[in-house]
């Protein structure tokens, strides 16, 4: 600006802030500090890590997968057909055996393995206003391309994700007593009572020429079909599990567990994985030794850094703010390297 | 080129100029919407986010929803069109003032008030004491009967001594009356700038029959913004209006400076946008293959089997939608904001103000603090910059004989005020000289005390000192000059003044002695203006004698001479001034050559010595910033003798066994060319000795030099470390500046007076200092101060600090986009290579300009050393000038831990939260605070200094980040619904943020440390000095000392350019501890090494 306003200014303000005087206080990387951090971060780690793995040990897991194997032997080689086939019976029996004592609450889940269901064409295929409320029924233009029926009606619920649901059933046996499986609260109080609508009941569902994934009772609000809204929980990783449902007894060791499966569900088309997952649980959740062992190598590892930097500075001490150091000061043909 | 301007001409149909409004603004309110946006999007990191938000929109592309850009966009976008708007406004303000403002203006023959924008070219103005003046005016008629008046000219130059303005000769004589009716015709080139120059003429119509033409100069204008002073009324026409008043045309928006840093950080720009560019078709590549693959066969995705064309564009453009946030959209915003705070630092900076003159430091220009850090050459001028210049008449030497050589001060000499009492007739006419052959007005207080009001120093000096001495000049009244001797009345009637210019470097008047009718010129100028233009008879070597002595003791000099003209001689010359007075074309330089007609054959009557005192701190502060590594040229229109011992006494150069000057001299080309040869060469060998070596120039020879020998000048000029020029003007000035800008040196010029604007503008940074000289460096310049002095702290407090920050700071927004968008890429793979987004949109929009934006910005109150420490180790800055706080391989450390942390924490999460825990909204949000938490402990380990803000900032921002998510998460529609509450109860998330800190931190942290203690940097040794507080200050005193006897020590000694690369080390200490040690008793020894081996390092680099 040309007008001399900002040359007469007032004298400066004199505060702290102002004058850039604002009490600091300055921590360098003392040698004492930073092996006692180290030190520390591994005393801590390595219990933590101890801990997490004891807690992801004790917690009992039968996993087992069925897709190959409930495949009939004279059509091992051509799975599609088979799975396409309506006509052949998909019922498969299963032994498992349980290892340990198993505590209820005993979760099934189902695992998926190379399903894409982060898939960004998948993923993005809903409508939350059609799954919440009567009133959104309409607004299923993020659903294509499985939004409307051929004849222009609605689907209720739309899209991909709706229409590729799981529809592998499983039942439980021991000794012929049937197992319970107990298939409500499966799914998220909060997507229960807000994400789906007690209004919004199925409509034109799998009414198409191809059908995706299992149907739904017309009947029923969404709201009560929990096994589509955990299936719309979409995972985020191409490998997940799904809660399948609960069984509210204690399995004792070595029992022999017959599970009929109704093998629905195609992951043969793109080499897909199925398994079936009995499991308890524990504070840390399911059964995962990552946390564990990475606590306790990291914890480790923090150990070793510290013995190192004690070690390096045992054998070459170095002064610290030495003058001498400064290049300086020191001999300028050290300018030559 | 001309135009005429008609004086009282009331038929506005005549008038093709503009009215007096004067507007300042650039916008209206109907365009400032559409202006504002197209400045904004004229530039380019602007254009590529609205390219970016525009391919938003498309939704089959969109990784997330579009408000994830426009928002910030907008944001952006908004603040900055506030900040012009609210500019805009008050100019629209300021110049509403000056517009509405009332003035009296002739209409039809009758006087009228009317507002000030209404005023047109032709029209008459009528001004009374100290009104403001509206519009250029040609003056007609004031209320004093001599026909002059008083102006203060500070607004336009900044000089506020007053100054005289008469009425042109053809007005001379008008009746008040007479001025309402006048008619007349002014003949005037078209507006300009220049604010000392008005070469028009007047022709008066009858009857006001002076058919003459008139000639007018700058004397007789009365310029807008100035005031009226001292006087009852003037009164004059407009001749320019509105923006084309020389005011006006000398505002206008200068170039945006563009900082070093600035420069690379649009190269990082640059890198990151390739590299983006490079990501985006590989994965798309990658994309479209996998789509065609393994995509197909996935039925659920329910790929149409033949897209649509444009089907392969689609993948490749959702990844560059999701990569765009690799460029830091809020970083050019956050830049803007924390240098804005560094020119505040400066401006509130106590230290920093001037407790003589009342005054603080200012920084006008709020954008190039970094480079302030980043100098390489400081320019300076000598004269009110080094020295105080405040005048002060110390010794003389008038015909042969030296006055006040024994006590120093000539007016304390008994032998002189004993001639002067015996009325000895050399010393009479010396003083007379002294007293008249100025342009001072002198003004009587009521209480009778006379005081001069000088445009010059030197002309305050003598007339001050003459009036001690007895000859004390009373009055200008009119043409009437009186003096009063010895308490007699003597007056001269002035006929001609032969004004100074910088070229002439001399002025002289003609004035006719009332007593005896004898017609005089009195001269006075510098030795080699007025010496060689002695009279044949006269010798002058006891004249120039004197002045190589007065030069070498640092004293200006002036010669006085006279000469007696006969009144023939006279008339006829007066008719060539005359005319030469009344041209429009090339005026100025055929008064010089008329002026040259008269001033021969002078008798010299003697010689002054001022003395001017060396500013506060000057050597102090000039050390200090050679310890810097800062080379310094001064920059002088003074004499070549003058000039060096100036040098001298403020440690510009070291004094003979230890440092050494080299001349360039000569008048011709060959001369010039030998000189310059034989002092390259020697500044060659001296590279190797330790030597200090400064080359002195004077203009002529810097003249050839620069037109003929540049390439051989230029490599002078990176040898040199120290130059002096003298005799140089302004535009040389600049020119030296555009030669060391064109090496790609940093330069700062600074200086103090108008002839130091043009080189304060070309330079890198201009800093003016706010002295007697006016404001007009001041306010050219970017940054202005009341010393010298406080260029250290400007400096190594202010620019070293703007820097670091600076370079933390940008360098750090990289990292932080870098992260998210590596997080985003290494996800793609596990999603089908989709370019499905990880984050959700409104966690996208927030890192950006929220999670991550808050905690860096109190890095405005970051200090890695304390001021002391750098004050005492000047040195320090080096770091700063090479660059190494902020470059591609720096920047590639900061790349590298992006990838580093972004794998680790996707590496993390993934595992963590795999099976039934990896639900999207959980995992992305494990994901997204992973990044949260490790950027607070990024920001924690590079902040060198904690204050109670820092910690505010940095942990409460981390507890915003939980309480913004805790809040969203309570709104069932969003899509993270109860999300945050759900982690936060999970124990395995609370120890997988632990685990993403302490293994992102981890080696990170290690390998600080390592580095800090066992390759420590100089910035590393004097923290950690400062920390234990007793060694350094103790020990270090003495090599320092020792090393400055040496004067060798410092390390960019005439270090060729290549060894300023930012990656190059040699700062840093390389040999063990145990070396050093042991050579820490021969230190001082050390430096005396066979030359032979610092020849071969010099050879060494130069093969770089």
């Amino acid at each position: 600006m040309w007008f001399p306003v900002s040359l007469n200014l007032k004298k400066p303000v004199n505060s702290k802030f102002t004058q850039q005087e604002l009490p600091a206080c300055k921590p360098i990387l003392s040698p004492g500090w930073v092996i006692t951090t180290f030190a520390f971060i591994g005393l801590i780690f390595i219990p933590v890590g101890l801990a997490s793995l004891f807690a992801s040990q004790r917690v009992v897991e039968i996993v087992d997968r069925y897709d190959v194997a409930c495949v009939p032997e004279h059509l091992q080689d051509d799975k599609l057909a088979y799975i396409q086939n309506s006509t052949v019976d998909k019922t498969c029996t299963r032994k498992l055996k349980v290892p340990r004592l198993m505590r209820s609450p005993i979760f099934i889940y189902y695992e998926l393995e190379n399903f894409y269901q982060n898939h960004r064409r998948y993923v993005k295929s809903r409508s939350d206003k059609q799954l919440r409320s009567r009133e959104g029924e309409s607004d299923t233009e993020s659903c294509s391309p499985e939004a409307k029926t051929s004849n222009g009606s609605v689907i209720v619920p739309c899209g991909l994700i709706a229409w590729s649901m799981f529809n592998d059933t499983y039942g439980f046996s021991i000794n012929s007593k049937v197992l319970d499986v107990n298939k409500k609260d499966i799914a998220w109080n909060s997507d229960k009572y807000h994400k789906f609508g007690s209004d919004v009941y199925p409509k034109n569902f799998q009414s198409g020429p191809f059908i995706g994934g299992g149907k739904l009772n017309s009947s029923i609000p969404l709201s009560e079909q929990e096994d589509l809204i955990v299936w719309m929980r979409t995972a985020a990783l191409p490998t997940f599990r799904k809660l399948y449902g609960k069984i509210e007894v204690d399995l004792e060791p070595n029992e022999e567990i017959m599970v009929t499966i109704h093998n629905n569900y195609n992951t043969y088309s793109f080499g897909g994985k199925k398994r079936l997952v009995l499991s308890t649980t524990s504070w840390i959740g399911g059964k995962n030794d990552f946390l564990g062992m990475a606590y306790l190598t990291f914890g480790g590892l923090s150990l070793l850094i510290a013995a190192t930097f004690i070690l390096i500075h045992l054998i070459r001490p170095r002064s610290l703010g030495d003058p001498s150091y400064l290049s300086w000061n020191k001999n300028p043909a050290g300018y030559s390297n | 080129m001309k135009r005429f301007v008609y004086i009282n001409d009331n038929e506005a149909s005549h008038d093709p100029y503009c009215d007096n409004r004067i507007s300042n603004r650039k916008y209206t309110i109907l365009n400032f919407l559409p202006k504002n946006l197209w400045e904004q999007f004229s530039r380019l990191m602007n254009q590529y986010f609205l390219l970016i938000a525009c391919l938003q929109l498309w939704p089959l592309i969109t990784p997330v929803n579009p408000a994830s850009t426009w928002g910030p966009l907008i944001f952006i976008f908004s603040v900055s069109a506030s900040k012009e708007a609210w500019d805009d406004y008050n100019r629209y303000l300021s110049d509403k003032q000056a517009n509405e403002k009332e003035v009296w203006v002739v209409r039809d023959g009758i006087r009228k008030r009317i507002q000030a924008q209404d005023i047109h070219v032709g029209n008459i103005v009528w001004l009374r004491e100290n009104d403001e003046v509206p519009c250029d005016l040609l003056l007609l008629g004031t209320s004093e009967p001599q026909g002059i008046c008083f102006v203060e000219t500070a607004a336009l130059d900044g000089e506020t001594d007053l100054k005289t303005r008469v009425i042109p000769t053809a007005c001379a004589g008008l009746a008040s009356e007479l001025l309402y009716k006048i008619k007349g015709v002014i003949e005037c080139p078209n507006p300009d700038k220049d604010i000392r120059r008005f070469d028009a003429n007047l022709r008066l119509f009858p009857p006001f029959i002076d058919n003459d033409l008139c000639p007018l100069t700058i004397n007789n204008t009365l310029l807008q913004s100035c005031y009226l002073r001292n006087t009852e009324w003037a009164c004059g026409v407009a001749v320019y209006t509105g923006n084309e008043t020389k005011l006006g045309m000398s505002r206008g928006i200068p170039e945006p400076k563009l900082t070093a840093v600035d420069a690379m950080i649009d190269k990082l720009i640059g890198a990151i946008f390739l590299f983006q560019i490079v990501v985006v078709i590989v994965l798309g590549f990658a994309g479209n293959i996998w789509k065609d693959t393994e995509g197909q066969q996935q039925w659920y995705v329910m790929y149409p089997v033949e897209g649509p064309w444009y089907e392969l564009l689609v993948i490749p453009l959702r990844f560059e939608l999701l990569c765009s946030i690799m460029i830091p959209i809020s970083i050019k915003i956050s830049l803007d904001l924390v240098k804005s705070v560094y020119a505040k630092f400066i401006d509130w900076d106590e230290e920093m103000y001037d407790q003589d003159a009342q005054c603080p430091s200012h920084a006008a220009n709020t954008a190039i603090s970094e480079d302030l850090g980043q100098v390489e050459y400081i320019l300076t001028d000598k004269t009110g910059t080094l020295t105080e210049n405040k005048m002060i008449f110390r010794r003389c030497c008038i015909n042969g004989t030296f006055y006040g050589n024994n006590s120093g001060d000539a007016l304390k000499d008994g032998e002189l005020l004993n001639d002067v009492v015996n009325n000895v007739p050399d010393v009479v006419r010396f003083l007379t000289v002294m007293s008249i052959c100025n342009s001072v007005v002198p003004t009587k207080s009521p209480s009778g005390e006379i005081s001069y009001k000088a445009q010059s120093q030197d002309e305050d000096a003598l007339v001050n000192a003459a009036a001690h001495l007895h000859m004390v000049f009373v009055n200008r009244n009119g043409n009437v000059l009186e003096v009063n001797f010895n308490a007699s009345a003597v007056r001269y009637e002035l006929l001609d003044a032969l004004e100074f210019t910088s070229d002439r470097k001399r002025m002289s008047v003609v004035v006719r002695d009332c007593q005896n009718g004898n017609i005089l010129l009195l001269s006075k100028g510098a030795d080699e203006a007025i010496l060689p233009f002695a009279s044949n008879g006269q010798q002058i070597r006891s004249f120039s004698d004197a002045v190589e002595q007065y030069a070498q003791s640092g004293l200006r000099t002036l010669c006085l001479a006279w000469r007696e003209l006969n009144e023939d001689e006279y008339t006829e010359w007066s008719l060539m001034f005359k005319e030469a007075n009344s041209t429009l074309v090339d005026r100025e330089w055929k008064l010089a050559e008329v002026c040259q007609r008269l001033e021969h054959d002078l008798e010299i009557l003697g010689v002054t010595a001022i003395e001017d005192h060396l500013q506060d701190g000057v050597p102090e502060t000039i050390e200090t910033l050679r310890k810097a590594g800062i080379n310094f040229w001064m920059l002088t229109g003074d004499k070549q003798s003058t000039a060096i011992q100036i040098a001298l006494s403020c440690n510009f150069i070291a004094p003979e066994p230890k440092g050494q000057l080299l001349l360039i001299n000569g008048r011709t080309e060959d001369e010039v060319l030998r000189s310059l040869e034989r002092v390259l060469l020697t500044m060659r060998i001296a590279t190797s000795e330790p030597k200090e070596v400064a080359f002195v120039v004077d203009g002529w020879a810097l003249e050839i030099a620069l037109r003929h020998y540049k390439e051989i000048f230029t490599e002078l000029a990176d040898l040199s470390r120290t130059a002096i020029c003298c005799r140089v003007t302004p535009s040389q000035k600049a020119q030296l500046v555009e030669l060391l800008k064109s090496r790609e040196y940093r330069t700062l010029a600074i200086g103090d007076g108008g002839n130091d604007v043009r080189m304060i503008q070309q330079a890198d940074i201009g800093v003016g200092i706010s002295g007697r000289e006016g404001l007009q460096a001041a306010r050219a310049a970017d940054y202005s101060i009341g010393k010298f002095r406080f260029l250290t702290r400007l400096i190594l407090v202010h620019g070293r600090y703007s820097y670091n920050r600076t370079a933390f700071l940008s360098q750090y927004s990289f990292y932080k986009s870098l992260l998210i968008c590596f997080i985003q890429i290494l996800f793609s793979f596990i999603s089908g290579i989709s370019g499905t987004s990880l984050f959700n949109s409104v966690s996208l929009m927030a890192y950006n300009i929220f999670y991550t934006s808050i905690p860096v910005l109190t890095s405005v109150l970051d200090k890695d050393l304390s001021e002391k420490t750098v004050m005492q180790h000047p040195q320090i800055l080096f770091y700063c000038q090479a660059g190494r706080l902020l470059n591609p391989s720096t920047f590639a450390g900061w790349f590298g831990r992006s990838l580093f942390h972004a794998s680790v924490v996707f590496l993390i999460t993934i595992h963590s939260y795999a099976n039934e825990k990896s639900e999207m909204e959980e995992l992305s949000m494990v994901a997204l605070s992973g990044c949260i938490w490790l950027q607070a402990f990024v920001v924690t380990l590079e902040t060198n200094s904690f204050t109670a803000l820092q910690h505010l900032a940095i942990w409460g921002n981390l507890a915003a980040f939980y309480a913004i998510n805790c809040i969203i998460s309570m709104i069932p529609s969003a899509g993270m619904y109860t999300i945050m509450f759900r982690l936060c109860g999970q124990p395995s998330y609370w120890i997988t943020m632990f685990l993403i800190v302490a293994i992102g931190m981890g080696p990170v942290f290690a390998l600080k440390y390592f580095r800090f203690t066992y390759r420590s940097s100089a910035i590393n040794i004097l923290q950690q000095a400062e920390h234990s507080r007793a060694p350094i200050f103790r020990d270090f005193e003495s090599p320092v000392e020792s090393s400055e006897k040496d004067g060798i020590s410092l390390p960019s000694t005439a270090q060729p350019k290549s060894s300023r690369s930012p990656v190059y080390e040699p700062l840093l200490s390389e040999s063990t501890p145990n070396a050093a040690r042991k050579s820490r008793g021969q230190t001082t020894i050390e430096f005396f090494q066979p030359p032979q081996n610092r020849l071969s390092y010099s050879r060494n680099c130069k093969n770089n």
